[in-house]
């Protein structure tokens, strides 16, 4: 099996070709391309193929950083830091500054946040304490990695047909403006989508919590209730922080979804019922259509700090999980 | 120390215990609401017409997404070749080369890659390839998704690879099987299961991205086998199809999303049996 | 004792592997092989795409040429020609000095039709109202909020006008529907001039934005009490009320083909860039406004083929002759007389090389 195949060669089938000769014809062939692969290949070269790619994956991302640098250069030569406190967005006027869509973005990533760690952390706790093993579990675990699966235009779809109503007749019956899509739409929609990223990594650091540290606190008297407030939660707390930061920088970077709902105006929102733009959507919105160096590189240069918040906040959200010692 | 009445305790637990219970069973009911609501309103969608046909123009009923379907399909066939030679063989190099300062960084920018948003790539497509090739194009959506693919083959890669013993390459190297064979034809083809599972989630996560497409394959309303034009694609037509005013659009969308969702999550759990019913063992 | 679990179909393994790559290879090669068929790629105005789609595909039929137009809004039309990614543009609003002189290249506006911009809106019992100039321009700074404020219900005697906000929906993509509106609401408001301008890409005062003319209406179409602007196929379509507006001459007009034609009956430029609201027509409706056809006028440029150049000319005559045929049922107005001997002597004038493609 290892080492000798002059006598295993890959025979092309009759089935695969209908006739002898051609069978035949590319057995040979590929006999000529193994002797050549056999006597053309020597290590260093293959190390070299392996390094070069390597290489690749690392210019890939310097590049894609430049590129990015590059092509915001107008932008940031006009507009300079000032571009991130910039309050109004006049394509016109060719006036343009990233706060409305900043302020936006943080806002609707918070509030999914908030939302969905209602719903994660429980689960979290459910899966890595209460029931970690069985049939019911593990079929709550896979429902939860197919909410991850989901393709987010169809959130996007879904919040828009099904959710947007509801939110409409909430709005009305609070007497405010019935636009139905919004920061809060978005928010309830991204909630959903990011619950699977701190769900599972928090059940891992809540799983990993020495027995012996439970087992102590429960031969003192303790509850099940008092073992998790005072022992595990306090122990997996980084591993917890780690899993909704993860889940921040997903949240941070969704566009299609967010486009969607969110209502498109390019204004500092009021509330959590006004229409807003998250810096992904803004770019989904006005890309194809950017007339002008300027409006076309200030999208790009709102690409770029959308590329460097979300790589400061998952990069720092893999350290926390590794230390911890769970493989993310 | 203050001491709290044990029976107070043990309520509490008691009710912390039902309210964990129900939190994550709700959990859950976005999934089931997600997977009821498409099928309930795409499955009566679906017929042979609308699996081979093309779309309509506006106003006109009936019409197909056979060329989203097509599209989805050349756009996974580009990207999975371009990334996968780069991503298997940049697997093969972090678990052959555990340490050292290039590993490391190398590492770093899998890991920067896998958190960027899509749409930055979808940016990044433009700039190199549509604006260089003159139009929109298949490959260029092809290049932003392959971009995408990279992290999750290249991980699948490593850790698959990672679990095989070395004793099985020094079995190999003992034998005089020279260093590349032994790599490709030994312990990669013992790896294969775990790779495979790595294209395959990626591939499931691409075929249901959207934002990246937007201005690289552009959507067309034709059937094109043409790389170096725009493509369809499911996604990009039930965004397209769900923003518009029009009932029998949307209808079609419903439709496109029961056929987008039954592939994306059948790819999922494909994986997940593949995983269990493979697996090497030691 | 080593198992390796994959081994025991190593052979059928690879087997499959090659056939799988075989065939995505072949896909890719297959693809290229078809590089020489022609497909026009457009882009830009949502304005006439229901108009533009029937009469692709009709021209499809006829002349088996695919023309690919992908509604992204004017801007996206005029920003994706001075790329170069597409053979034309689709556009309702004239192109700024600023992009020209960034197009580096002349660049021909040839109309295709004509349309209306009307005023559409939710409310109960979809009443039909009745808009002065000064009235649509204080809607949309946001200064009138109230749908049963006085001034409307002044000139709607008769209507019973809900205590509910007015909701605003505007365009939040590069629209030439919005070029058209605003440089409308420029004409008639001197407030709104000043405020906010003239373009395809507006500081909208107030309101929700919604992506193509089919966002505006989808918006509109499911909030109550919303009010917007769309060309008159989608209020149409859609079902949805649309206002009688009072023209510059004092009479209110309803939008229709013969009000936009009646519009669009005035001193037309030899290079048609000309903008239709508030016409002096006293029987035209005064939100109209031509669409275009933007092409370079030489078209050798980034190595693109005569052949190519030879479709596009063609394609574009047939828009201005045969294709008016079909505006007329989906509510556009077709180009007079007068207009298409304007636009045939601008499509005489693309040239290849220096040399003009239709004699």
């Amino acid at each position: 099996m290892l080492g000798n195949d002059t006598s295993t060669e890959l025979k092309y089938p009759m089935t695969l070709s209908k006739d002898s000769a051609t069978a035949d014809a590319l057995t040979k062939i590929h006999a000529r391309v193994k002797a050549r692969w056999k006597s053309g290949f020597s290590e260093s070269s293959f190390r070299k193929i392996l390094y070069f790619a390597g290489i690749c994956v690392l210019v890939l991302l310097v590049a894609i950083f430049l590129s990015l640098v590059i092509a915001s250069f107008p932008a940031i030569r006009r507009f300079g830091v000032g571009f991130l406190f910039g309050t109004t967005w006049d394509p016109v006027k060719g006036e343009f500054g990233a706060l409305p869509f900043v302020v936006g973005t943080l806002i609707v990533s918070f509030l999914a946040l908030i939302f969905s760690v209602f719903l994660s952390l429980p689960t979290s706790i459910f899966l890595g304490e209460y029931f970690t093993e069985g049939g019911t579990p593990t079929f709550i675990k896979s429902m939860i990695e197919l909410l991850a699966g989901v393709p987010s235009v169809i959130y996007g779809f879904c919040g828009l047909f099904l959710l947007t109503p509801l939110v409409r007749s909430l709005e009305v019956k609070l007497g405010v403006a019935p636009y139905g899509v919004g920061i809060l739409t978005a928010a309830l929609v991204l909630s959903i989508m990011v619950i699977p990223y701190s769900a599972s990594i928090g059940r891992e650091v809540i799983n990993l919590v020495p027995t012996d540290l439970k087992e102590a606190a429960f031969s003192l008297g303790a509850t099940r209730f008092e073992v998790i407030r005072k022992v595990i939660l306090p122990y997996a707390r980084s591993g917890i922080f780690a899993g909704i930061l993860l889940s921040l920088g997903r949240a941070l970077g969704e566009t299609m979804a967010v486009t969607m709902v969110i209502g498109n105006s390019n204004f500092l929102p009021t509330s959590i019922f006004s229409p807003s733009n998250s810096l992904a959507s803004v770019i989904a919105n006005e890309f194809t259509e950017a007339t002008g160096r300027l409006y076309l590189s200030s999208l790009i240069e709102l690409g770029l700090v959308l590329f460097m918040v979300t790589t400061v906040i998952n990069v720092l959200g893999k350290v926390i999980v590794r230390r911890m010692g769970v493989e993310g | 120390m203050k001491e709290f009445p044990v029976r107070k305790r043990i309520v509490a637990d008691k009710i912390f215990k039902a309210v964990i219970i129900l939190l994550s069973f709700a959990c859950i009911l976005p999934m089931f609401f997600i997977i009821f609501f498409i099928t309930s309103k795409g499955i009566s969608v679906i017929n042979w017409e609308f699996l081979t046909q093309l779309p309509k123009p506006v106003g006109e009923a009936g019409g197909g997404i056979f060329n989203a379907l097509i599209g989805t399909f050349m756009l996974i066939a580009i990207s999975t070749l371009l990334s996968v030679p780069i991503g298997v063989l940049t697997g093969i190099f972090l678990s052959e080369y555990r340490k050292g300062r290039l590993v490391y960084l190398v590492r770093l920018s899998i890991e920067t890659l896998q958190g960027i948003p899509s749409i930055v790539f979808g940016i990044i497509a433009y700039v190199w390839i549509v604006v260089l090739v003159g139009s929109f194009s298949a490959l260029s959506g092809g290049v932003a998704l392959a971009m995408m693919m990279l992290p999750v083959i290249i991980t699948a890669t490593e850790e698959t690879l990672k679990l095989i013993p070395d004793s099985l390459r020094e079995a190999s190297l003992a034998l005089g099987v020279s260093y590349p064979r032994t790599i490709l034809k030994v312990v990669l083809l013992s790896g294969l299961s775990g790779i495979l599972t790595g294209i395959l989630l990626s591939v499931g996560r691409v075929a249901g991205e959207t934002a990246p497409l937007l201005f690289t394959a552009f959507g067309s309303p034709f059937m094109d086998f043409n790389i170096l034009k725009p493509v369809n694609s499911l996604p990009l037509m039930i965004f397209n199809y769900a923003k518009s005013p029009y009932p029998e659009w949307h209808r079609l969308a419903w439709g496109a999303s029961f056929v987008l969702i039954v592939f994306v999550l059948g790819m999922n759990l494909f994986t997940k049996l593949v995983t269990r019913r493979w697996k090497v063992q030691f | 004792m080593i198992h390796l679990g994959a081994s025991s179909s190593g052979v059928g393994v690879k087997k499959v592997l090659s056939l799988v790559t075989i065939l995505l290879v072949s896909t890719i090669f297959a693809g290229i092989g078809h590089a020489k068929d022609v497909e026009l790629i457009g882009a830009g105005a949502t304005f006439p795409y229901p108009l533009y789609s029937k009469m692709f595909d009709v021209y499809n039929k006829e002349y088996g040429v695919k023309v690919n137009y992908q509604s992204i809004g004017s801007g996206g039309g005029i920003r994706q020609l001075i790329n170069k990614t597409v053979d034309f543009g689709g556009s309702d609003a004239i192109m700024s000095d600023r992009d020209l002189s960034e197009a580096k290249a002349p660049i021909l506006h040839i109309p295709s039709c004509a349309g209306a911009v009307v005023i559409t809106y939710n409310l109960p019992g979809t009443p039909q109202l009745r808009f002065t100039p000064d009235i649509i321009a204080d809607i949309f700074l946001g200064k009138i909020t109230k749908w049963n404020d006085r001034r409307i219900s002044e000139i709607n005697p008769g209507v019973k006008l809900p205590d509910m906000n007015i909701m605003v929906v505007h365009r939040s993509d590069g629209s030439g529907t919005t070029f058209t509106f605003s440089d409308y609401l420029s004409k008639v408001s001197p407030e709104w001039k000043e405020k906010v301008g003239r373009g395809t890409s507006l500081n909208w005062p107030t309101g929700l934005g919604g992506k193509g003319n089919e966002g505006v209406a989808g918006l509109v179409q499911q909030t109550p009490g919303s009010i917007g602007y769309v060309e008159l196929i989608y209020a149409v379509h859609n079902k949805m009320p649309y206002d009688t507006v009072k023209n510059k001459k004092g009479n209110f007009v309803t939008p229709n083909i013969t009000s936009t034609s009646k519009a669009a009956d005035t001193n037309l430029p030899d290079d048609m860039k000309v903008m239709l609201p508030n016409t002096d027509a006293p029987e035209g409706y005064p939100i109209s406004g031509f669409t275009w056809i933007l092409v370079y006028k030489e078209q050798n440029y980034a190595g693109r083929s005569e052949e190519k150049a030879r479709e596009v000319v063609k394609l574009i005559w047939w828009m201005t002759h045969e294709g008016q045929k079909i505006t007329e049922p989906l509510d556009y107005a077709p180009l007079s007389k007068k207009a298409v001997e304007k636009a045939e002597k601008l499509i005489k004038s693309v040239t290849y090389n220096g040399k003009p493609i239709m004699k």
